[in-house]
Parts: structure tokens; C-alpha cells; sequence
């Protein structure tokens, strides 16, 4: 099995860390990786601006790039869900609509290509701490994954998971949201960071690196318990990789 | 009230300055969603009712054009006039010309959204025509000269507390904070007003093609007695709402109370089919159907957003929004709100007012997810986003920014150079200092940019496996 890495902007370069434990899970599962260097952005934080006809020759590209890999991971729910669900609604060149089909097919959120595509639902480990789960709306509601990460984060024997209120609620940072709507996305940050609180954890586990450095920067400021942790980190740390 | 969707930044920073408002919403709106939950996960084939009747709104609106000819005959068959409005002025100058008509001074209203599209109550008053909402959610807004807040709840951003004060203000009767002294004080003064009105004004929840019919659903009997006391019933029904038979009613029906409030069936559902007839002689000796566009065809002429149409007005994309959770109906600045409304508000209004509207979302797709007709909202304000940039009205700024943006990642070189620079840049700054984006900072930390990135880790950490071996 080969798979190449989708590497999204936040995790490139704020975020290199998380999708290092990526790779470092994959490899250790015995999967082989392909990174194609080129890579730039998907286009999502101009398509939910409204910016449909500027990001078309980036989704061409991104096609082009990856049309030859067999599986394509990325360690985001939204990211993906732009390549998946939301490429199909530009208008792309007709030659590389059959491409762009046959993309939507193999590409996958990390913990997603785990447990679906991988079978790989016991990683076992030790992370003795009480870890709670945040669903990160695109990946939830756009990708329909919800089960997959917490099978994996329970395959962990010595977690404590505790599900908080309203795991599902949006965390407030929808991208370009968070600033244009700063106000809004604050009041609702504060109350999602206020269900994980309740929930007594010391890490809440995300999907999504965007939300979790919403939710992560709000806790820090407030001088909350809790820190964010992405489940490649949390599967990384349990694996002492 | 005067209001404006263009005014909306400023509405939703005011309503989140009011911690009573902020309180009274969220308790509403999650006692709503608990009740509706606990029915829902009684009934198995839920998911496959939403689909079946976005079917059937789907079909109707297909062949919304010959079912509206068949209905206007079928209703004047019954004896129901059927009057045709293509926008809110001539909506306005049909229902006036009609009360003068028949010497109407007095009128009672159930609840009805498109009636609030049209600013009726204001219009009629201004033209002498003591006008009384009897909803008592539409009561008490109407009595702080407010529009509804919510959908199916108008006073939803009320406590009792609030009423209590403004019945003792208004109508200075006793304070009393009491749900069931208040209801009794409003009842009293609604009663007299139902024997003494001439016309009464309904909406209309759902149409009949095939008989000339349509019902209105309530809880409070209110709606019973506006469409069967006063002489004249005129209903005012949005274009959209015709259905070409009954078909499909029995799961609308189910779908509408149980997203709206929880219940498993509203109290009243009002068949209206024709005034008085011989034989009865009960019911009002005139019914009139204001047929309104005002922008409806628009919408349904456009292939990609017609599915907005399909709403019947239950509220529960309002309530699951965790933004409406936060800051109730009238920071939105229109009659419809919440998810919904602003997939409404450009398309009714025009890009320009409506601007703003798709942006306070961030696309968490909650709405889609418990509409009861799939209305698939999130990607319907992709396709609104979209339109308001291509009209031109996004900031200049961000327009620039991205097609910059859209420049340098055709070239991953250059977009290598440009994105490495703030890392290098942030880390010349204090550490606690993050990048700036104003206003996202108040209350959150940022965090900082990985000035190594992961191309230079994964080099590194590749290199480390090869040597390995």
C-alpha cells in the first residue's frame, strides 16, 4: 500500500509537527509514502470566501499532481472535503473531469484512511490521560466520519475518553470566519471551550488542525485546563514515535 | 422596528453585548432541539421522511405553474377568490383596496411570516386599519412594535419576566410573571378583538392544487378563530407553498411540528375549503387567497438555489445554528433569519443589501443537517458567496489578497519563498507576540508559524530512515 501525503497549509507551516506524526504512523503501520513537493494549497479559504474562477487552475493543478497516487491522506477533515466534495462544483476543464472523479475516490482524512482503508483499528500504545473528542464540522457532516476516530483513540488501552456536551458543535473558526466575524467566532469558541472544560480532559482530540488551534488558542488565553492535541500527535505520543 | 441586513455587524455586536437576550435564546433553543430529538428517535424512518419530502417539494415546484392555474380554478370553483401579487407594493394596494372595499376597520392576524415580509401591520395602521396579531408570541413583539425573532417562536427572545414587565407597561394590568396569568390577560383582551373584527388575516402553511384548499397549522386555536369568526378570511400565501394535492401531507405534518417545537402534532391543523356554505352557515361569507411573489419565481427560475424554496418554516435550522443560539433573530435584520434567512435575504433583496447575510455562517452545515426537506443550506451560501463576489461588492482589499494568493500558488517556488517568510519574520518577534489579524486576538492566542516547515522535517526525517536502512 502507497499512499501520498496531502499536506494542507496550516500544516506545513504552523502545524509541521502533526503531520510529521503522520507520517511517522503511516510508516510505522508498514505503509509506503510519496510526497510530491510541488504542492501548494487546495484553495478552500478562497472558495468559502467566495472566490470560485481564481482557484480553478489551483484545483487543475492539484488534479494534475495527484492523479497517478493510489491514496491520497491529508491530516485535515476540511481539506479534504474541498478535493472531495467541493471541487465537483467548479467548473474544472473537461478532460480532467474523469480525473478529478477518480481523485475523490482515494482521497482520504487520516483517520478516515485508517480504519477504513487500512483496517488499521488497533494501534494500542499507552497514553494514560483523560482525552476528550471535538468533531470538526467538514469532516463530520461533509465526510460523514465520525466513528473512525474515536475506535482509534479507544484502541489506545490506558485512555480515559470521556465524550463532552455537544461534541459537534462548531468551534466558531470556519476560516476567514474567525476574522471577518471575529466577534461571533469568539462567543462561539467560548462555549465550546466551556463543554470541554466540563468534560474534565486534559487534551481535547481533533481531526483538523484549523479548529483545533481555535479552540487550543482560546484555552491558552483563558488560562483553561485542557490542550488540543491532532489525533496524529495523540496516536504518535501513545506510540512513543 | 426598522431594520436592515445591511446593518447586521452591528446587531450581532450589540446582541452579543446582552447577556439577557444571550440567555433566554440559548435556554429556548436547547429546549427545542431536546424535545425534537426525543421524538425523532422515535421514529425509524425520520431520514427517509426528509427525503421524501424534499421529493415532494421538489415535484411540486417543478410543475409549480400548472398547479397554480389548477388551484386558482379549483379554488373559484369553492367560491374562494384568488387575488395574484408580484411584489409587496401591489400585495399591499390589493389587501388595502379590498378592505375599503368592504368597509373592514378592524382586523385580526394568526401568524404569518409572509404577511411580516410585507410590513402589513405598519402599512394598515398608517391607512387607519386597526390591525392585532394574535399569536401570543406575535402579541407581545407587537406590542414593543418589534418584529418576530424566530420563525415559529416570534417572543422567543423573551423571558417571562420581559412579558410580565411589558403587559404591565402596555396594558397596565398588575405585574404578574405567572405563564398562565398572562395568558388568561391576553386572552381576554384577544377575545373581544375576534368578535368585533370584520376580516381576518391568516397565513398559509400548506396548498392544494387538485381541490382548491390549504391548511393552516397552529397550537393556540388563534388561527381557528381568525380564518372562521370574522366576516372575511384572507389568507396570504406565499407561491411556493402549493402542493398539488394531499398526498404528501401526512409527512409534512409530522415533519413540521416535531422539527419546530418538539411535538409530535401541532394542536390545530385549519382546512380551509370556501366561505359559508347553505347548508352550514358557519364560517366567514368571504374567503380571499393573496397568491405573493415578490421574488419567489426568481428563485425558482434558478436551478441552483431553488431548494431554498422548499423550507416550510419550522425554525430548527435556527435553533441548532450555534450563531442564532448566541444572538437570536434580530441581529440578521430581516424577517427571515438564522441559516435560512440568510440564504433569503440576497436572494430576496439583491446582493448588495444582502452582502453581508452568507457571511455570518461558518459553515458548519448543523442547518442542513436537521432540516426536515434537506435543504442542503452550507452549500447553498457557497453559491451566494460566490455571486456576491462576482457582482463586485467583496472588499477591494481581499480581492486583491487572493488573486495574489491565486498567483503564487500556480508556483510552488515562489509560494515556498513568500509562505517560509513569516516564520522567519515571527520569530524576530517576543514570543507570547502572534501574527496579526485584528479582532481574532482578543481572546485567543495564536499559535506560531513553524519557521522549519514540514518539507524541510520530512527531508530530514526521510534522510534519517534511508541512512537507517
Amino acid at each position: 500500500m502507497r499512499v501520498a501525503l496531502f499536506i494542507p497549509c496550516l500544516s506545513e507551516h504552523m502545524f509541521a509537527d502533526s503531520a510529521m506524526s503522520m507520517v511517522k504512523i503511516l510508516d510505522h503501520l508498514g505503509i509506503a509514502i510519496d510526497y510530491v513537493e510541488d504542492q501548494t494549497c487546495c484553495g478552500q479559504p478562497a472558495f468559502n470566501s467566495g472566490y470560485r474562477k481564481e482557484i480553478i487552475p489551483i484545483a487543475e493543478r492539484f488534479i494534475k499532481l495527484f492523479a497517478d497516487h493510489q491514496y491520497i491522506v491529508a491530516p485535515s477533515g476540511s481539506c479534504t472535503a474541498m478535493v472531495r466534495v467541493f471541487y465537483k462544483e467548479l467548473d474544472i476543464a473537461a478532460e480532467l473531469k474523469p480525473a478529478l472523479e477518480s481523485l475523490s475516490r482515494k482521497i482520504f482524512e487520516f483517520s478516515e484512511f485508517l480504519v477504513d482503508v487500512a483496517g488499521k483499528t488497533d494501534i494500542g500504545g499507552s497514553f494514560p490521560h483523560r482525552v476528550t473528542y471535538h468533531d470538526s464540522c467538514h469532516l463530520l457532516r461533509e465526510l460523514g466520519v465520525k466513528e473512525q476516530p474515536r475506535r482509534l483513540i479507544r484502541s489506545i488501552p490506558d485512555i480515559d475518553f470521556v465524550e463532552m456536551e455537544k461534541p459537534d458543535t462548531c468551534c466558531g473558526f470556519g476560516g476567514t470566519f474567525s476574522y471577518k466575524m471575529a466577534e461571533v467566532s469568539l462567543a462561539m469558541v467560548a462555549r465550546k471551550c466551556g463543554y470541554i472544560e466540563a468534560s474534565g480532559a486534559e487534551y481535547v482530540v481533533g481531526a483538523d488542525s484549523s479548529c483545533l488551534m481555535n479552540i487550543e488558542g482560546y484555552l491558552r488565553k483563558n488560562n483553561m485546563r485542557a490542550r488540543a492535541l491532532h489525533i496524529a500527535d495523540l496516536l504518535a505520543k501513545s506510540l512513543n514515535l | 422596528m426598522n431594520l436592515s441586513p445591511g446593518n447586521t455587524k452591528s446587531y450581532l455586536h450589540a446582541a452579543l453585548q446582552n447577556e439577557r437576550l444571550r440567555v433566554a435564546v440559548d435556554k429556548a433553543t436547547q429546549t427545542a432541539l431536546k424535545k425534537r430529538q426525543d421524538k425523532v428517535d422515535q421514529i425509524p424512518v425520520w431520514e427517509e421522511m426528509r427525503w421524501q419530502a424534499h421529493a415532494a417539494k421538489r415535484d411540486a415546484l417543478e410543475h409549480l405553474a400548472e398547479n397554480l392555474e389548477t388551484f386558482e380554478k379549483n379554488c373559484q370553483t369553492n367560491g374562494i377568490i384568488v387575488h395574484w401579487a408580484r411584489d409587496g407594493e401591489e400585495a399591499r394596494q390589493i389587501i388595502l383596496r379590498l378592505m375599503l372595499e368592504k368597509n373592514v376597520k378592524q382586523v385580526v392576524k394568526s401568524k404569518s411570516l409572509t404577511t411580516e415580509e410585507l410590513h402589513l401591520n405598519h402599512f394598515l395602521q398608517d391607512n387607519g386599519i386597526e390591525t392585532l396579531e394574535t399569536d401570543l408570541g406575535e402579541y407581545i413583539v407587537q406590542l414593543l412594535d418589534q418584529i418576530p425573532s424566530h420563525l415559529t417562536a416570534p417572543a422567543l427572545h423573551l423571558t417571562r419576566v420581559d412579558v410580565g414587565k411589558i403587559f404591565h407597561e402596555k396594558l397596565g394590568v398588575p405585574y404578574t410573571e405567572d405563564p398562565h396569568e398572562l395568558l388568561q390577560i391576553a386572552r381576554a383582551r384577544l377575545r373581544q378583538k375576534f368578535l368585533a373584527a370584520e376580516m381576518g388575516i391568516s397565513g398559509v402553511n400548506f396548498a392544494f392544487a387538485d381541490s382548491g384548499s390549504f391548511c393552516v397549522v397552529e397550537n393556540e386555536a388563534n388561527a381557528f378563530l381568525t380564518v372562521s369568526l370574522p366576516r372575511i378570511h384572507l389568507a396570504v400565501m406565499g407561491l411556493e407553498k402549493l402542493l398539488p394535492d394531499q398526498s404528501g401531507l401526512g409527512t409534512f405534518l409530522k415533519l413540521l411540528p416535531i422539527s419546530a417545537t418538539g411535538q409530535k402534532a401541532s394542536s390545530y391543523v385549519n382546512f380551509i375549503g370556501g366561505p359559508r356554505r347553505q347548508r352550514c352557515g358557519e364560517g366567514p361569507e368571504e374567503v380571499h387567497v393573496l397568491i405573493l411573489d415578490n421574488g419567489r419565481s426568481r428563485i425558482l427560475a434558478d436551478s441552483q438555489l431553488r431548494e431554498t424554496l422548499f423550507c416550510i418554516r419550522c425554525g430548527a435550522c435556527l435553533n441548532v445554528c450555534p450563531i442564532y443560539q448566541q444572538v437570536g433573530g434580530h441581529a440578521y435584520g430581516w424577517v427571515y433569519m438564522g441559516p435560512i434567512g440568510i440564504t433569503l435575504i440576497p436572494q430576496y433583496l439583491g446582493s448588495l443589501e444582502g452582502r453581508y447575510a452568507p457571511f455570518v455562517s461558518s459553515l458548519c452545515g448543523a442547518c442542513h443537517e436537521i432540516c426536515p426537506v434537506h435543504i442542503n443550506i452550507p452549500h447553498h451560501l457557497l453559491k451566494l458567496r460566490h455571486r456576491i463576489v462576482d457582482a463586485g461588492l467583496s472588499m477591494k482589499v481581499e480581492k486583491w489578497g487572493i488573486r495574489g494568493w491565486a498567483f503564487l500558488a500556480k508556483r510552488p517556488r515562489l509560494y515556498r519563498f513568500v509562505t517560509w517568510f513569516p516564520g522567519k519574520f515571527q520569530q524576530l518577534l517576543p514570543k507570547e507576540t502572534a501574527f496579526p489579524a485584528p479582532g481574532y486576538f482578543k481572546k485567543r492566542a495564536l499559535g506560531r508559524f513553524d519557521h522549519t516547515g514540514f518539507r524541510n522535517r520530512y527531508r530530514t526525517w526521510r534522510k534519517k530512515i534511508i541512512s537507517k536502512g
